[in-house]
């Protein structure tokens, strides 16, 4: 092996408020502005300001031979701007020093792409002139919410212009392919399709700290010796950035680990590539990937946020909404709109593995699936009411969601 | 291994959890081998039609694990000392010239007294290893039959005085509990709810004390629920019309829904010393013609009303363990339950509120009707939660604590 590709997803959500129905028609304010505040400090203090610094440092003691990729939502952008600008700085010194790549996603991260292709472009123009705007960098790769992907998306994106997009290395979309090649989609004409190598990348960001794991301690010299031994175009190790501290924390040694494994690959003769590099690599083959395919779970599919008829509902309820949302051509009314359709709001719907105490729980603001669901559709009909009363006459279609007094 | 236990009330009939419980535990034990000497008060026993029903269950008949012995005593659980004098009038009205005055208790107590003095004479010549006494009215029985036998004694908590009470117990019923708490080999807990309140409110070792969580036989019998075209909903209460059981934050919640959705009935199912307050808040309220007291049920009813209810309540003040939002979910209606119960230490797929936060109870009964996904997930989810409830899993660590008393040769 002769490459490694580094993809860090960077996202926060804008949390919202325990909403009761009794706050419907007395509190337009959805989001729990302290809860985010909150968070988006202790994030920043445990990963990203020290993980940023660490890569500024690697890539300074390389000359610039390690180079990793972001993708950062208009939800976390957003945050950093409110409540952490030093995190933005961070950020924007780490761009000056050319190793660093944005990559493009819908602004709000959202599901947008399965329920309206028109939302869903609007999202991702969104997104890349908010990145260009504080980074100057014009993205030709995309990556969809939780790496979601199929046929249909590598066209509409190709249409977009991007020149490579990105998805996870199932297997049952690979069979007995392996992640490390560059493929190309059936639907698609010349985009570039990189595949996460999920176990390499796992083994980082999930299985490093543990204890009952075989491999364990991971060291970066292992590490190195397993990319190496590999055959192929490029590994890619895709994960979520708050691997640093957050879901590793630092006493597992993560920042050590991480401090020394550009240069035990570099020992190897291993370069660090963009995704963007592949962009005229030659595919090795065509998938053909039907239903959606995503990084979440061991389903690897969309159950994660789609998977109960709370979750269905309340999507379907949400996007039912976008012609009365954009027709009120109210910017805080549509916003919010965009701010409640962040993946993040389904997930904490999600009942799987609920019984069983899992560790979805550990990202859920709510006490339960259902807490967070009833939150979820208490707001949906304030904002119905708000939608109503902007569209007096003009909004025909009634959401099904209407309670008898609103 | 053979157990001697101090039990109360024969399903079909009862007056609540506490009978539900011993019912299933036994049929528990009875499944995995162990020999069950099952000692109730005849008074409990007679009640209603109760020999025929008795003798119709599978429990009782043709199960060589399973010998009844009946203790002529009017007790029953639950009883208060008026109710007590009550049964106690109508036996004599019974027995006439028959009423033996010298074997029935003056009251309450002294009844309790007399009917661990006969549970000492069974002792002493069935044949045992272990005694096992549910709820303070059988403490002292089994305490007795300790004496008498010398084997360990394992005293098993559905309820303290404080759950009761609401925080005024009764001294005399405490001083009973407290006693058979002290002088148990161990002490079974229905949660960790529970637990923490024989820890703290007796005075008792954390590590005397173990959790074993109540259980359901799932329903095989559930048939497809209620009409959907029903434009009325139903919201059930279904319990004792008691301080414990929070009747009074069901009616206030009530009060508030139907101020947002007129549409909604409220059933309150039991009876209980609140009874004729509650049916007077909810005329004061204004809210009377929408909200229907049955009074007590048969097992039968219950179960209809289970099935017709678009959602079950259980407000509880203090729960211990709490079956019947199981019983709820077992007839594919989803449930609200109050955290401070035990069974909501256990349940994931339900909705659980603070008894006290009306708001919130309203927030959310108002939830489960307006939105029907969030009815039919928890009712999904929920009904395949509770297959994990077993009796057998209950007994079988009731069995582990029973040999480990035994090795220990107490």
């Amino acid at each position: 092996m002769e490459n490694v590709c580094f993809y860090f997803q960077v996202h926060q959500p804008f949390r919202l408020r325990r909403y009761s129905i009794f706050d419907i028609g007395s509190n337009s304010n959805y989001f729990d502005d302290l809860k985010n505040e909150r968070i988006m400090r202790k994030v920043a203090k445990k990963c990203y300001l020290p993980i940023n610094n660490l890569i500024l440092k690697l890539i300074k003691e390389t000359q610039g031979r390690f180079k990793v990729a972001y993708s950062i939502t208009g939800t976390a952008l957003e945050q950093f701007e409110k409540y952490t600008p030093e995190v933005l700085e961070s950020f924007k010194q780490l761009n000056k020093t050319g190793c660093i790549e944005f990559l493009s996603e819908t602004y709000y991260h959202t599901l947008s792409f399965l329920y309206s292709k028109e939302e869903f472009r609007e999202q991702v123009e969104h997104h890349k002139l908010k990145i260009m705007s504080l980074f100057k960098q014009s993205p030709i790769v995309f990556r969809n919410t939780e790496l979601i992907f199929n046929n249909e998306l590598a066209h509409v994106v190709e249409k977009m212009g991007y020149k490579v997009i990105l998805a996870e290395g199932a297997d049952h979309i690979l069979g007995w392919r392996s992640p490390n090649y560059i493929y190309i989609a059936k639907t698609a004409e010349n985009i570039r399709l990189l595949l996460k190598n999920y176990k390499l990348s796992d083994d980082i960001a999930f299985r490093f700290s543990n204890r009952g794991w075989e491999e364990w301690p991971l060291t970066s010299e292992k590490f190195a010796a397993w990319v190496s031994a590999t055959q192929g175009h490029v590994i890619n190790l895709f994960m979520d950035y708050e691997t640093f501290g957050e879901h590793q924390w630092e006493d597992t040694g993560i920042f050590n680990f991480m401090k020394s494994l550009p240069f035990d690959l570099l020992k190897r003769n291993i370069s660090f590539k963009f995704p963007s590099d592949f962009a005229d690599v030659e595919p090795v083959a065509e998938l053909d990937i039907h239903s959606p395919v995503s990084w979440a779970d061991i389903e690897r599919d969309l159950s994660a946020w789609m998977g109960n008829k709370m979750q269905e509902n309340a999507l379907r309820e949400l996007y039912v909404l976008e012609k009365a949302v954009k027709s009120t051509n109210d910017p805080q009314i549509i916003e919010k709109w965009r701010k409640l359709q962040t993946s993040d709001h389904f997930y904490y719907m999600c009942t799987k593995w609920f019984a069983d105490g899992d560790v979805h729980k550990y990202f859920n603001p709510y006490d339960s699936p259902y807490d967070s669901y009833i939150s979820f559709m208490n707001i949906l009909n304030d904002l119905v009411r708000m939608i109503n009363n902007e569209n007096r006459g003009g909004f025909t279609e009634k959401p099904s969601i209407l309670l008898a007094k609103s | 291994m053979k157990v001697l236990m101090f039990g109360w009330e024969f399903p079909p009939f009862s007056r609540g959890g506490l009978g539900t419980a011993c019912y299933g535990l036994t049929k528990g034990l009875t499944n995995n081998g162990v020999n069950v000497i099952f000692v109730v008060p005849r008074g409990a026993a007679e009640q209603g039609s109760h020999v025929d029903l008795i003798v119709a269950d599978r429990l009782y008949i043709d199960n060589p694990k399973l010998k009844l012995r009946l203790i002529n005593s009017p007790l029953f659980a639950y009883q208060s000392q008026e109710e007590y004098n009550n049964e106690l009038k109508k036996l004599k009205q019974k027995l006439g010239p028959g009423f033996n005055e010298e074997i029935y208790g003056r009251d309450l107590f002294d009844e309790v007294e007399k009917y661990s003095e006969k549970a000492k004479i069974i002792a002493s010549f069935e044949d045992f290893d272990i005694i096992h006494a549910h709820d303070w009215m059988t403490f002292r029985a089994g305490l007795k039959a300790k004496q008498v036998s010398n084997k360990p004694l394992v005293v098993h908590v559905h309820a303290t005085e404080f759950d009761r009470t609401g925080g005024n117990p009764n001294q005399y019923v405490y001083n009973i509990e407290r006693e058979g708490l002290h002088a148990a080999d161990k002490i079974i807990a229905v949660s960790n709810y529970t637990k923490n309140k024989i820890i703290n409110h007796y005075a008792i070792e954390p590590d005397k004390v173990e959790v074993v969580y109540n259980a359901i036989e799932p329903n095989k019998d559930m048939q497809i629920k209620r009409d959907i075209g029903e434009s009325e909903k139903t919201v059930l209460f279904l319990g004792r019309i008691t301080l414990q059981k929070g009747p009074d934050y069901f009616i206030e919640a009530a009060h508030r829904v139907l101020q947002f959705d007129p549409n909604v009935k409220f059933v309150v199912a039991g009876s209980g010393d609140m009874y004729g307050r509650m049916i007077n808040r909810a005329a004061e309220l204004g809210i009377g013609h929408k909200v229907l007291f049955t009074g007590h049920l048969s097992p039968k009813e219950v179960k209809k009303a289970y099935q017709l209810a678009d959602l079950y309540v259980m407000p509880s003040v203090s729960e211990p363990f709490g079956i019947t939002p199981l019983e709820a979910l077992n007839n594919k209606t989803p449930v609200i339950i109050s955290k401070q119960s035990g069974v909501s230490e256990v349940l994931k797929n339900a909705l659980k509120v603070d008894f006290w936060d009306i708001n919130e109870m309203t927030n959310k009964i108002l939830g489960v009707l307006n939105y029907p996904s969030l009815n039919d997930t928890l009712v999904s989810e929920g009904s395949e939660e509770i297959q994990r409830f077993s009796w057998d899993t209950a007994a079988q660590t009731c069995m582990n604590i029973y040999s480990s008393l035994q090795t220990v040769g107490i």
